[in-house]
C-alpha cells in the first residue's frame, strides 16, 4: 500500500509539472526571442538557451512607427474602460448583492444574455454611428465597446464581492448611528475595496487584449493590439515576436497582482 | 421600511439603470442595427442582397466549416485539460496552489499574442524544428504553416487555442470542484471507487453546472475566434469573424459584415440554448 502511495504520488508530480512546462515554455521561447538580437529569428539551427542577451528586437519594436502612439492608446482605452465599467458596474453588482426586488432573477439572466452578443455585432453596427457623429477613430469609441463588453463581468464580480461581505456589519453601524449610505462608505466599500480593484485590474486586462472592436473601430488612433494586427503581415517576424512579448508582459504583471482574487471572483461570475 | 412600499425598489433600481441603460445603448440598440444593416443595400433599400453576397462568397462555407471545426477540436481537448489541471490543482498535496496559478497564467494572454507565441514555434525557423532537429530527427526545417497546406495552419490554431483558453475552462472548473471534493470524494474513496469511476460518477455528475458554464462561455468566445488564425494563417484560413473583420475593413461593405456577425450570433444563440438543455441541472440538483 505504500509502495502504491508513493507511485501515485510521482505519477501526479509528473503530471502537474509536464503541464506548468506546457503552460510556461511557449512563453519562455517567446521571451527569449524578444531578448535575442534581431536576426537570431533566421539562424538555423540556434540554442534554446538565454546564450545572447540583446535590446535590439525590442529596441526595434518600441521605435517602430506608431508604436508608442499604440501603446499610449492602449492604456488610455484601457484606463477609460476601467473607470467607465467600475462606475457603472459596482452599483448595479450592490444592488444584486444586497436587495430583493422583483424581477432580480431575470435580471442576472439578462446580464449573462449579454455573453452571447459578439464582438462584431457590436462594433460594427457602432463603427457606422461612430463615423457619423464624429466618434469614430477616438479611445472613447473603443472605450465604450469595451465598456459593453466588460460590464456584464464587472457587475456580476462585484456582486459576489459585495455578497462576501456580511450585511451585519452595515447594519451594525446603522444602529450605532450612521446613515445607510456613511454606513456603506465607511465600512463596506473599504471591505470590498480589494476586489473591486482586482476586478477593475481585470478588466484593464480584457481592454488592453481586445482587437477585434480596436481594429474595427480606428484607423490612426491604434491601440497596440489594432496597430499589430493590421501591420502584421507587412512586418518581419522579430517584429511579430517582440509584439507579442510587449502584449503579455503587462498583462501578466497584472494577473500575477490579482492572484489571489482570480478564483473566487471567476468562478462565481460564470455561474 | 415604515415608509411605505417604493423606497425598498427605488433603491435598487437607482443602482442598476445605469449599467442597464448603457448595455442598452452599446448592446441592444447595435444588435438591432446590425440586423437592419444586414437587410439593406448601401443605397438603403430593403434586400437579402448582403446575405447573397455572403453566401455566394467562395469563403463563406469554408470560414463557416473552419469555425465550427476548430471547436469540434478544440473544447474537447479543453475539457479533458482543464479537467486534469483543476483536478490537480485540487489535490492536497505540496505544491498544488502553486500549480494551479501557473496553469491560470494563460487567462492574461490574449487570442493574438497567443497566435505570435504559437507562430514563434510553428514557423519555419521555429522552435519546434529547432527541437526536432536537436533531438536529430530532421536535418531541414519542416514548413508546417503553408499556403498549399491549410490543414497545418488549423492544427497550429489548435494547438495556441488550447494552450491559451483551456485556463478559462479550467478556473470555471475549479470554482465547481472546491465544493464537490471533500466529502463527496471522501465518501468515494471509503466505498473504494478508484480515480476514473471518481471522476465518472462523483465529479462529472456534481460538476454539472460549471461545466455547463464553462461550455457555453468558451463556445460562445470560440465562434469569434479571430486573431489567433490572422496570426498563425495570414489570411489563408477563413473563419466567420475573420470574413466579417474582411468585409468591413477590406471591402469596406458594413453590409455583408453585419450579416456575418447575425450568423455569429444565431450559432452562439443555438450553442447555447444546445447545452442548457442537454446538460440542464434540475433544480432538486442544486446544491446551494
Amino acid at each position: 500500500m505504500k509502495g502504491r502511495a508513493w507511485i501515485g504520488s510521482a505519477l501526479w508530480y509528473m503530471g502537474a509539472i509536464a503541464l506548468a512546462l506546457w503552460v510556461l515554455a511557449p512563453i519562455y521561447l517567446i521571451g527569449l526571442l524578444a531578448f535575442s538580437p534581431r536576426m537570431a529569428v533566421y539562424r538555423w539551427p540556434r540554442p534554446l538557451l538565454p546564450l545572447e542577451f540583446s535590446l535590439e528586437t525590442m529596441r526595434f519594436f518600441v521605435s517602430a512607427t506608431g508604436t508608442l502612439a499604440a501603446t499610449r492608446n492602449s492604456v488610455v482605452v484601457a484606463l477609460l474602460t476601467m473607470m467607465l465599467s467600475l462606475a457603472l458596474g459596482a452599483p448595479a453588482g450592490y444592488a444584486l448583492a444586497r436587495f430583493l426586488f422583483p424581477g432580480r432573477e431575470a435580471v442576472r439572466m439578462g446580464i449573462l444574455m449579454t455573453r452571447m452578443f459578439p464582438m462584431a455585432i457590436l462594433s460594427i453596427p457602432l463603427a457606422v454611428t461612430f463615423i457619423r457623429i464624429g466618434l469614430y477613430d477616438t479611445p472613447w469609441a473603443v472605450a465604450l465597446v469595451h465598456t459593453a463588453m466588460a460590464l456584464p463581468f464587472v457587475i456580476l464580480i462585484t456582486a459576489s464581492v459585495f455578497v462576501s461581505i456580511p450585511r451585519d456589519l452595515e447594519e451594525a453601524a446603522m444602529t450605532l448611528g450612521c446613515s445607510p449610505l456613511s454606513a456603506f462608505l465607511r465600512i463596506s466599500l473599504p471591505l470590498a475595496l480589494p476586489g473591486l480593484a482586482a476586478a477593475a485590474l481585470f478588466t484593464f486586462v480584457i481592454s488592453w487584449n481586445e482587437v477585434f472592436a480596436a481594429a474595427i473601430l480606428t484607423l490612426r488612433q491604434r491601440t497596440l493590439p489594432a496597430l499589430v494586427i493590421t501591420v502584421l503581415n507587412e512586418s518581419p517576424l522579430y517584429f511579430r515576436f517582440a509584439g507579442g512579448f510587449f502584449m503579455v508582459a503587462p498583462a501578466l504583471v497584472i494577473l500575477l497582482i490579482i492572484r489571489r482574487f482570480l478564483f473566487n471572483l471567476w468562478g462565481i461570475t460564470s455561474r | 421600511m415604515g415608509k411605505g412600499k417604493a423606497p425598498e425598489w427605488l433603491l435598487p433600481l437607482a443602482l442598476l439603470m445605469p449599467a442597464a441603460l448603457f448595455l442598452t445603448l452599446f448592446i441592444a440598440i447595435p444588435s438591432v442595427q446590425a440586423l437592419w444593416l444586414a437587410f439593406q443595400t448601401p443605397g438603403g433599400s430593403w434586400s437579402l442582397e448582403p446575405f447573397r453576397r455572403m453566401v455566394t462568397d467562395t469563403r463563406f462555407l469554408p470560414a463557416l466549416r473552419n469555425t465550427i471545426l476548430l471547436i469540434a477540436l478544440i473544447i474537447p481537448i479543453q475539457l479533458v485539460m482543464a479537467l486534469t489541471m483543476a483536478l490537480i490543482a485540487q489535490s492536497r498535496r505540496r505544491g498544488a496552489g502553486f500549480f494551479l496559478y501557473l496553469y491560470a497564467i494563460p487567462l492574461a494572454i490574449s487570442e493574438l499574442a497567443a497566435g505570435l507565441v504559437w507562430l514563434a514555434i510553428f514557423t519555419e525557423r521555429g522552435y519546434l524544428n529547432v527541437i526536432l532537429r536537436g533531438l536529430g530527427w530532421i536535418e531541414r526545417p519542416i514548413v508546417f504553416l503553408s499556403y498549399e497546406r491549410p490543414l497545418g495552419i488549423l492544427l497550429a490554431v489548435v494547438v495556441a487555442e488550447v494552450w491559451r483558453a483551456t485556463a478559462i475552462v479550467m478556473v470555471t472548473l475549479v470554482a465547481g470542484l472546491q465544493m464537490i471534493l471533500g466529502e463527496y470524494w471522501e465518501a468515494a474513496e471509503v466505498f473504494g471507487a478508484n480515480l476514473l469511476q471518481k471522476i465518472r460518477y462523483v465529479v462529472l455528475p456534481l460538476l454539472r453546472p460549471s461545466l455547463q458554464a464553462a461550455l457555453i462561455i468558451r463556445t460562445l468566445f470560440a465562434f469569434q475566434t479571430f486573431a489567433v488564425v490572422v496570426a498563425l494563417g495570414g489570411g489563408v484560413l477563413p473563419v466567420l469573424a475573420s470574413e466579417a473583420y474582411t468585409w468591413y475593413v477590406g471591402a469596406n461593405n458594413p453590409h455583408v459584415a453585419a450579416a456575418y456577425s447575425l450568423v455569429i450570433l444565431a450559432l452562439s444563440a443555438v450553442a447555447t440554448g444546445f447545452y442548457l438543455y442537454v446538460l440542464r441541472v434540475r433544480p432538486e440538483e442544486m446544491g446551494r
